[in-house]
């Protein structure tokens, strides 16, 4: 399992485009990815639980994966975030 | 119950959404939650449980793509994203699987675990910070009970047959697509504003809308005639067969009036001696730019920029938003555009901030673009950049203040120098006016107007805070007086000063488009009128049909009145005599 803390850079936060590129990557890979914030936790492959987690430009996110890809995984996703969505 | 018995016609007072009468039966169309039951099902019941779902998944898909591709031709792709982010919470394939292993683990009914499911990131969202959270929530609702429905097999209620009238406590953006789809004559909403999104759809798709009906539903049966009256904000349940009458020949007169008014299209707004007014459109949507050409307007004299971040999620960035401004500056070039700077705040789409008291006298129009200078340079370039034909005035709303006239000029300077260093071309003469719609602006206009090259009177805003009254509030909402004594002294004073500094005064509140003003607005001496662009032409026949001298003598008689019942019976008693075929109320 690896574990990875991130922050949201873009202006407009983890609102449904950036989510939405978010899952789509996720979805490519076969780790489970689950997301927490707040003390609370969803599954970083479901566009739904995304969108609930509110996060705004700023927040705080711990991201979790496992599974056999997720060296691969954790490292897509943490540059997705670090590069904003690609969003400006 | 005897046939002969005949019940009274019902009357009830709400705001005009959108122009036109309807007359017909009534769709009570109301959104009721499905009510769910927990049931236990056993393990071989599981399998159906799942096949039902995975039909109503496959149904609700379908209809939201309908949906979403009729919005986008409708709306546009930017207005339609709401439908797309419905959509991809339709296909989230980790919710489905969560859905379906519940079922098969703790035996229930689908519409149980549904219903439970989703509901525990609906209420998530409820409770969420952000306002654009928040506002999500309601799609996660939609979507839940667009499933619910299709599990229990009931048929889309917007499969109506038939015409009707449908009347309703709200209706979503996607209720009011589905039901454009069908023949609707008309709409009468219990709640929901004049901006409010489905009321910029009614115009958009020239069904008359009258909202703030409060109760309007417990007093309705399905099938139930209603007249719909779209000009004066009124309907009538039960109408009398004398009433039917009346509305069916003035529903005739005002297609006729609305003909003949077309010739007038092409001739100027100008009093008999020779007083040339313009006379301008406010404009929201790229659809109405086909009945500013049609009816013949002096270009738009208010496009309302926040239109931009509806359904948006983003501020749109600079090159978003001079895409959508050149598009409308071209549209109507050689005419002008006055393209008002984001008026969020109050009760408009909010920037995150925490809840405010009293956000009408928040943070709000100017107040908050100063606060953002980024955004707000955003949008001063792409304004700039717009402006290169030469068309194109800009106007920032709410200033209270001259320090945020000159922070703001400040700040297009500084766009300018922007644009210049990369050699981009842009209108270096651009006008810039403000919106007087604060009274603290309307005492100092004429020190505002010194910065300026022209003001504009927002009735509306204007008005509620000259009279301490929110219109939108029942108790007190027929304190909100257009004709005032107090209202039309301070317009006198506003034009006044405007004039007195050599700078156009013109008004884009509702109080411009009222036919019953327009006199004694033209005797004030007001240069520009910006009105919704239904109403051009019968404000363009009366300023074409009087003398600015007679007008000016009908203003000062009105200043000389004490009360808003005295100012409108002498004005309706002047327009019944002076113009009996335009509709007043």
């Amino acid at each position: 399992m690896i574990e990875r803390e991130v922050t949201i850079k873009n202006r407009a936060g983890l609102h449904t485009r950036p989510a939405a590129t978010l899952v789509k990557l996720a979805a490519k890979f076969k780790s489970d990815f689950f997301i927490a914030k707040d003390g609370f936790e969803i599954n970083g492959k479901s566009i739904i639980g995304v969108m609930t987690l509110a996060a705004e430009q700023g927040s705080k996110l711990r991201l979790r994966f496992s599974g056999e890809d997720e060296e691969e995984m954790a490292k897509a996703i943490v540059d997705l975030f670090e590069r904003g969505f690609d969003e400006k | 119950m005897s046939s002969i018995v005949k019940q009274d016609q019902i009357l009830l007072k709400g705001i005009p959404a959108s122009p036109g009468i309807a007359i017909g039966p009534v769709f009570l169309y109301r959104k009721q939650a499905p009510q769910i039951q927990e049931k236990t099902i056993s393990p071989a019941e599981a399998d159906q449980e799942v096949e039902r779902l995975n039909e109503a998944m496959a149904r609700s898909q379908k209809e939201l793509r309908k949906i979403l591709e009729f919005a986008q031709s409708k709306l546009g792709d930017q207005q339609a994203r709401i439908f797309e982010a419905q959509l991809m919470i339709l296909e989230d394939d980790v919710l489905l699987q969560s859905i379906l292993r519940r079922v098969r683990e703790e035996l229930k009914n689908v519409e149980f675990v549904v219903e439970n499911e989703i509901g525990k990131y609906h209420r998530m969202m409820l409770a969420a910070q952000d306002e654009y959270t928040r506002e999500r929530a309601h799609d996660v609702e939609d979507v839940k009970n667009r499933i619910l429905r299709n599990l229990q097999q009931e048929k889309l209620v917007s499969r109506l047959d038939g015409s009707y009238i449908i009347a309703s406590h709200s209706l979503a953006a996607a209720d009011t697509l589905i039901f454009s789809r069908n023949d609707v004559l008309g709409y009468a909403m219990e709640v929901g504003g004049v901006t409010s999104h489905s009321a910029l759809l009614a115009r958009a798709l020239k069904i008359p809308m009258v909202v703030g009906l409060r109760d309007i539903t417990t007093r309705l049966q399905h099938g139930d005639v209603m007249i719909v009256d779209g000009h004066n904000g009124m309907v009538i349940i039960n109408p009398t067969d004398e009433s039917i009458d009346e509305y069916e020949k003035r529903r005739e007169r005002y297609r006729e009036f609305q003909q003949r008014l077309q010739v007038l299209r092409d001739l100027p707004a100008e009093t008999l001696d020779g007083r040339r007014i313009q006379l301008a459109a406010n404009i929201e949507l790229e659809e109405e730019l086909d009945s500013l050409h049609l009816r013949g307007g002096d270009g738009i004299g208010l496009f309302r920029s926040e239109t931009l971040l509806l359904g948006k999620e983003v501020f749109p960035s600079e090159d978003e938003q001079y895409e959508q401004y050149k598009r409308l500056v071209d549209a109507v070039y050689p005419k002008p555009v006055i393209i008002r700077t984001f008026d969020i705040g109050g009760d408009k789409m909010m920037v995150h901030a925490g809840k405010e008291n009293n956000p009408f006298l928040g943070w709000r129009g100017i107040r908050v673009m100063l606060a953002k200078e980024e955004l707000f340079l955003d949008q001063l370039r792409a304004i700039l950049r717009a402006s290169s034909r030469k068309n194109v005035m800009m106007m920032f709303p709410m200033v209270s203040h001259i320090k945020e006239v000159r922070e703001a000029k400040a700040l297009v300077e500084v766009a300018k120098r922007d644009l210049r260093e990369h050699n981009i071309p842009y209108d270096e003469e651009i006008k810039i006016g403000i919106m007087v719609e604060v009274p603290s602006a309307a005492v100092i206009a004429d020190d505002l107007a010194r910065e300026v090259s022209f003001l504009s009177i927002g009735t509306n805003d204007l008005i509620q805070y000259l009279l301490a009254v929110d219109r939108t509030n029942d108790i007190v909402s027929d304190l909100y007086q257009e004709f005032h004594p107090a209202v039309i002294r301070f317009l006198r004073r506003i034009i006044e000063r405007g004039r007195s500094k050599n700078v156009w005064v013109g008004m884009c509140g509702e109080m411009a488009g009222d036919p019953l003003a327009t006199v004694l607005l033209v005797g004030l001496g007001l240069d520009e009128f910006s009105v919704v662009p239904s109403v051009l032409p019968e404000i363009k026949k009366i300023i074409r049909s009087i003398r600015y001298e007679e007008a000016k003598n009908v203003a000062h008689h009105v200043l000389s009145l004490q009360t808003e019942d005295e100012i409108k019976g002498y004005l309706k008693e002047y327009m019944r005599e002076k113009f009996p075929e335009i509709p007043i109320e």
